[in-house]
């Protein structure tokens, strides 16, 4: 376990050295931060309570968000853009000639990127978003605390999803296309378009069982007080049990994939 | 000592023709690249148009539960959303690649441009030429067909005439804001991202009316990048909407000029962004 959690922090520190590139995310999520709850608000201000959010809570939303967007890598930038290279290169055969895990290994990576982008890329956009308008932030440090577990298991779900979407670069070799559509999909079930909350009849009922739900939606009504007791319990079951099911289904795949694996050269 | 530009070394008028034939020549490289595997080209467009299209399915979502926003009804908004779209676009299409440069200066393949005889902006522009950004014109196309065909409006000639030109002029500003975010990459590498605030993000504010912002931005977006023109307010007098500042009426008639002005102060930048740049290496 000490050697995931070395790559972890070796991870995060990589990402540490970016520090431009941070400001610049920064920057660009604070902008779409602002865009978009100016739009919220004039939706909220036509339909007051809509999706069962007020005015304040609903621009809460949009803030979370862009917190969460680089973090739970939502709409890519990940380390499945590395994974897929090096199974494109073959360079995977060194990963899996080293005495550990492939999918834990990935999973400490991508956490380490994670936690990154949550301190580097999450924090500074919502409290520059908490000096510009009203946010609906939780009073209790009970709810601080629920709503962190659901973050830290928004990101494993979201490893677990780009994980599947790597592999499929061993039968695919160019696993760009596939990486795009699990962008799209994510972008679109995650409810950063728009609450999933609002999406109406069985494409809201589909959108909210989907896994991606896990990756804002879920944390999000947690953070807002929407889940509370018992609420809290069911969104930690529907995120672990995603969570689970798609790490063992990612098992299956990789047992699959790395019996492809042919060594060239020699 | 700065790197030399053919730009500079020529006559301006003989350099910028020298460019254009330089730009055609790499796009046309490229294409040919991308129709080896026309299957996959196909298959790109279509994600390009769906991935471009969900902003807009957003707010059909939006309309599910609401009449209007902002004060303006789902035609109005589509008409403003397709010609923004359109115009990104198309200046996405032609000059999006330069958003590409911070990586360039970074690994120092730059330095192999400068040495070809061609002006570097022009090949910049059209590295890696994306044709499967079509896609996202013919989904701004599209939703912009559907805003004229359905917004009320009284059409005169004049208003007929002033679709076009605010595409077009809107393609060109939008073209100027890549290009001046471009040199700024020469001094900031990895900000590639604060371009695409302001190119992606002002595509994404010109998609709603101006009612929905507060002033601050609205002013920004008027007088310091200004954005305005390429849809609000030429499209606000087809409209015959009022525009939220203080603006005089003939104002809607000058995005061409603004668009110009833009492409002047974009290539002042981008020269000064090359002649402060540096090579990596020691």
């Amino acid at each position: 376990m000490r050697l995931y959690g070395v790559v972890l922090v070796g991870w995060f520190r990589r990402y540490a050295t970016y520090r431009m590139a941070t400001a610049a995310g920064v920057f660009t999520n604070t902008v779409f931060g602002f865009i978009m709850a100016y739009a919220y608000i004039a939706l909220w201000d036509e339909r007051p309570q809509l999706g069962g959010y007020d005015v304040s809570q609903a621009v809460t939303y949009v803030w979370l968000g862009q917190a969460l967007l680089a973090a739970g890598a939502l709409m890519g930038g990940g380390f499945e853009v590395e994974l897929i290279e090096r199974i494109r290169t073959g360079d995977i055969a060194i990963d899996l000639y080293r005495p550990a895990d492939l999918q834990l290994w990935w999973l400490a990576c991508d956490l380490g990127r994670g936690l990154f982008q949550l301190v580097g890329r999450g924090v500074i956009p919502m409290a520059i978003g908490a000096l510009a308008f009203d946010l609906a932030l939780p009073g209790s440090v009970l709810t601080w605390v629920a709503f962190s577990g659901c973050v830290a298991l928004a990101l494993v779900v979201s490893f677990a999803l780009r994980f599947l979407v790597a592999l499929s670069a061993f039968w695919l070799l160019d696993g760009a296309g596939v990486a795009q559509l699990s962008w799209l999909a994510g972008m679109f079930f995650s409810g950063m378009l728009l609450p999933l909350t609002l999406f109406p009849g069985v494409l809201g009922e589909v959108a909210r069982a989907l896994p991606w739900s896990a990756l804002l939606q879920v944390p999000a009504d947690v953070f807002l007080g929407q889940r509370t007791g018992w609420g809290v319990v069911e969104a930690y079951a529907f995120q672990a049990g995603w969570a689970l099911a798609l790490l063992a289904l990612g098992r299956l795949v990789q047992t699959a994939a790395t019996r492809r694996v042919v060594v060239q050269g020699g | 000592m700065g790197p030399l530009d053919p730009w500079e070394r020529q006559g301006r008028w003989a350099g910028a023709v020298d460019g254009l034939r330089a730009y055609w020549l790499i796009v046309a490289m490229w294409v040919r690249s991308t129709m080896a595997y026309r299957a996959s080209f196909v298959l790109t467009v279509i994600t390009s148009f769906a991935i471009t299209g969900f902003d807009f399915l957003a707010i059909l979502l939006m309309f599910v539960h609401i009449d209007s926003l902002g004060g303006y009804g789902l035609a109005e908004i589509a008409f403003l959303y397709g010609a923004a779209a359109t115009s990104f676009g198309l200046s996405d299409l032609f000059m999006g690649s330069t958003e590409r440069l911070g990586r360039r200066v970074r690994d120092g393949t730059l330095d192999t441009l400068l040495v070809r005889p061609a002006p570097v902006l022009a090949q910049v522009a059209a590295d890696r030429f994306a044709l499967r950004r079509v896609g996202r014109i013919t989904q701004g196309l599209v939703v912009l067909g559907y805003g004229l065909a359905s917004v009320d409006v009284d059409w005169s000639p004049l208003k007929v005439l002033m679709v076009p030109m605010m595409v077009l002029s809107g393609a060109v500003i939008f073209s100027a804001v890549f290009v001046a975010g471009a040199a700024f990459q020469f001094w900031a590498q990895d900000a590639s991202e604060v371009q695409n605030a302001v190119t992606y993000g002002g595509n994404t504010i010109l998609q709603y009316p101006p009612t929905v912002f507060g002033g601050d931005l609205v002013r920004g977006v008027t007088f310091v990048v200004p954005l305005a023109f390429v849809n609000w307010l030429p499209a606000l007098a087809v409209l015959e909407r009022p525009y939220p500042l203080d603006v005089p009426h003939w104002v809607a008639y000058l995005p061409p000029l603004v668009a110009a002005v833009c492409c002047w102060l974009a290539l002042l930048a981008w020269r000064a962004g090359l002649r402060s740049y540096r090579s990596t290496g020691s």
